[in-house]
């Protein structure tokens, strides 16, 4: 029988890949939020993952509950994306995207070294409480905890998407995302727009902060998951939020299924580069990503 | 009828006298650090009036009314002397979205409606600037709609797959809905049937008429903008060459560039026996089209 196809195993892997890739989703969306309001690829966003999961953890650890922490992270959240927003980024409005670009790689280190001034650079455990015990669904052995981050992740997005669907604030974000200068003609308060916009990023942050800090740790290398975001948008496509979620699922789905079956080929260590590799062809063939920068004509 | 006299353009005369709504003064502007735009743009706007500003490509229209809504900062230009007052207000001195919620607001050269938001929800984003409440925006609609009734049909219909009429009309209606007193308009006559140009013509002489809201637009098409305005303003080089009624501009025979898409001697006032004739044959032409 070793010769036969083991399916159930290569949905088990398919599975994992698919809700790991719902995680990587949720940091590329914060990307998205601000670059179709600001125009900005916000390299600092993975500070503010890093920045979220610490403040959560060491608030944890000197006794608040999950709850107070969860609110206290949260409201620092807003804050920062307040102070970034007002602070730095509107100064620098109608500058080049290089400058504002320059601007969220310094912000990104003052954010990483305020955090670490703040709570210190011990590594944390940070524990959520969800047993990460395999769990049987038709023959497949899934990870709980992968299965529920997913969940969150999902519940999320879906909040964002009602939220941006059906909100006055939603509603002009989205005009701000289409044309900003016509967002600006007929009125639109640009400036809180994109302050209301910091903060949803700010929140993203703190989820996917949670979910990626409980897996691997909070230290000072989650702010790398930034580099596990990339890929994603190239796929997905800098501006789209449906993009980056299949590119999400797309990056996950084939990391794991590379890892496992193409690893022990080519001597492992593949999930470090094969998003890479992927994003780099797609680059090549399409480059603004599956669902971004489509504009909608009228022929 | 009021749609006769929009057409006739006969009898429309600027209300009296009054404190301009808008002052443009002196105006210079540059983009970049040093591509000179405008040289000098003297310009006034009285309440309830419609003035018509107009000259040739790249005579400097576009950038004086950005000027005047302070939209030349967001592309990488600024006014580097003379001032712009609106109803008493420094406009450098406010943002866009200030100057929406005092009563001024531009439809844009070229629309730009939110291609991807429905045609209802490109209106709804006028009342947003001014925080109208849900009862006002509702309202709003309603005006928007009796004025516009093609857009009541496609109101869920994304904007960017309107026509290119209805999309005009969207960014018109998007601009009323935060109830200006000043509507800047930038060449809404630009690519659309001259059908159309007329009922949105019409329909902004209406809104003047019923409402005094005072219209400052900017047209290539002279002979449009020329029966509907009471007052004209030319720019040329960057210079503002002529500031006088529509009625006594339309007398003139210098007027016949503009319909030839010239623009050379406007202000030279040489009115030759020639450019008389050339008149006369485009108006015959003018008049045919409607
Ligand atoms: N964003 C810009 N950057 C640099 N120069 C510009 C910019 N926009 C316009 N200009 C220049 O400023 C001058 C005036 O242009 P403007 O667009 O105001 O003319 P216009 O009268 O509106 O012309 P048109 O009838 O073609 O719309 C032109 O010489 C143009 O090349
Ligand atoms: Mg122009």
């Amino acid at each position: 029988m070793d010769n036969a196809f083991d399916w159930t195993f290569f949905s088990e892997v398919l599975v994992g890949g698919l809700l790991a890739g719902v995680m990587y989703s949720l940091v590329a969306i914060g990307f998205v939020l601000i670059y179709k309001t600001s125009g900005v690829f916000n390299f600092a966003q993975g500070s503010m993952v890093l920045f979220a999961a610490l403040t959560f953890v060491s608030l944890t650890e000197r006794g608040l509950s999950f709850g107070a922490a969860l609110a206290v992270t949260a409201a620092a959240m807003a804050v920062l994306g307040i102070v970034v927003e007002n602070a730095v980024l509107r100064p620098l409005v109608n500058r080049p995207p290089v400058t504002l670009f320059m601007a969220t790689l310094g912000l990104s280190y003052i954010i990483e070294g305020g955090a670490q001034l703040l709570w210190g650079a011990q590594v944390h455990a940070l524990e959520l409480g969800i047993q990460d015990t395999p769990l049987e669904v038709s023959g497949m052995l899934i990870s709980k905890f992968d299965l529920i981050a997913a969940g969150i992740s999902a519940g999320m997005v879906a909040v964002l998407s009602l939220f941006f669907r059906y909100t006055r604030t939603g509603l002009a974000f989205r005009a701000v995302a289409d044309d900003t200068f016509a967002a600006l003609a007929v009125g639109l308060r640009l400036p809180r727009i994109r302050t209301a916009v910091w903060i949803a990023a700010g929140l993203v942050s703190l989820v996917a902060g949670l979910l990626w800090g409980s897996r691997l740790g909070v230290q000072f290398s989650l702010s790398l998951v930034v580099l596990k975001a990339l890929p994603v948008l190239v796929l997905g496509g800098f501006d789209s939020v449906p993009g980056v979620i299949v590119g999400g699922l797309l990056i996950g789905a084939f990391e794991k299924l590379a890892e496992v079956y193409l690893g022990p080929y080519v001597g492992g260590g593949i999930e470090g580069w094969f998003a890479y590799a992927i994003a780099l062809l797609f680059l090549l063939i399409r480059p603004a990503g599956l669902f971004g920068g489509r504009t909608l004509e009228r022929v | 009828m009021s749609a006769l006299r929009v057409n006739t353009g006969e009898g429309r005369e600027p209300s009296p006298a009054s404190e301009p709504l808008l002052r443009v003064a002196g105006l210079e502007a540059v983009y970049g650090a040093s591509i000179a735009a405008l040289h000098h743009i003297d310009l006034t706007v009285r309440p309830g009036e419609i003035v018509a500003l107009l000259g040739s490509n790249g005579a400097g229209k576009t950038t004086t009314l950005k000027a005047i809504s302070n939209l030349l900062p967001a592309q990488r230009g600024k006014v580097s002397r003379g001032e712009i007052h609106f109803d008493g207000h420094d406009v450098l001195k406010k943002s866009p979205s200030a100057l929406a919620r005092l009563g001024l607001v531009q439809v844009l050269e070229g629309r730009h409606c939110f291609r991807t938001l429905s045609v209802e929800e490109n209106l709804i984003t006028g009342g947003l600037g001014r925080s109208s409440s849900r009862r006002e925006i509702a309202e709003d609609l309603e005006k928007v709609y009796a004025i516009f009734p093609r857009l009541k049909e496609k109101r869920k219909s994304r904007a960017g797959l309107a026509s290119g009429g209805e999309q005009q009309m969207t960014a018109i209606g998007r601009a009323l809905m935060t109830r200006p007193r000043l509507l800047v308009l930038d060449e809404p006559s630009m690519g659309l049937a001259p059908l159309t140009v007329q009922a949105i013509f019409k329909a902004l002489a209406e809104l003047n008429e019923s409402a005094g809201l005072a219209i400052l637009v900017a047209e290539q098409n002279a002979a449009v903008a020329l029966r509907f305005a009471h007052r004209v303003a030319v720019i040329e080089n960057g210079t503002s060459v002529v500031n006088e009624s529509a009625a006594e501009f339309r007398r003139r025979s210098d007027v016949q560039s503009f319909y030839l898409g010239g623009g050379a001697t406007i202000a030279s006032g040489e009115a030759g026996e020639v450019l008389l004739q050339q008149q006369q044959i485009s108006n015959k032409s003018a008049h045919s089209t409607f």
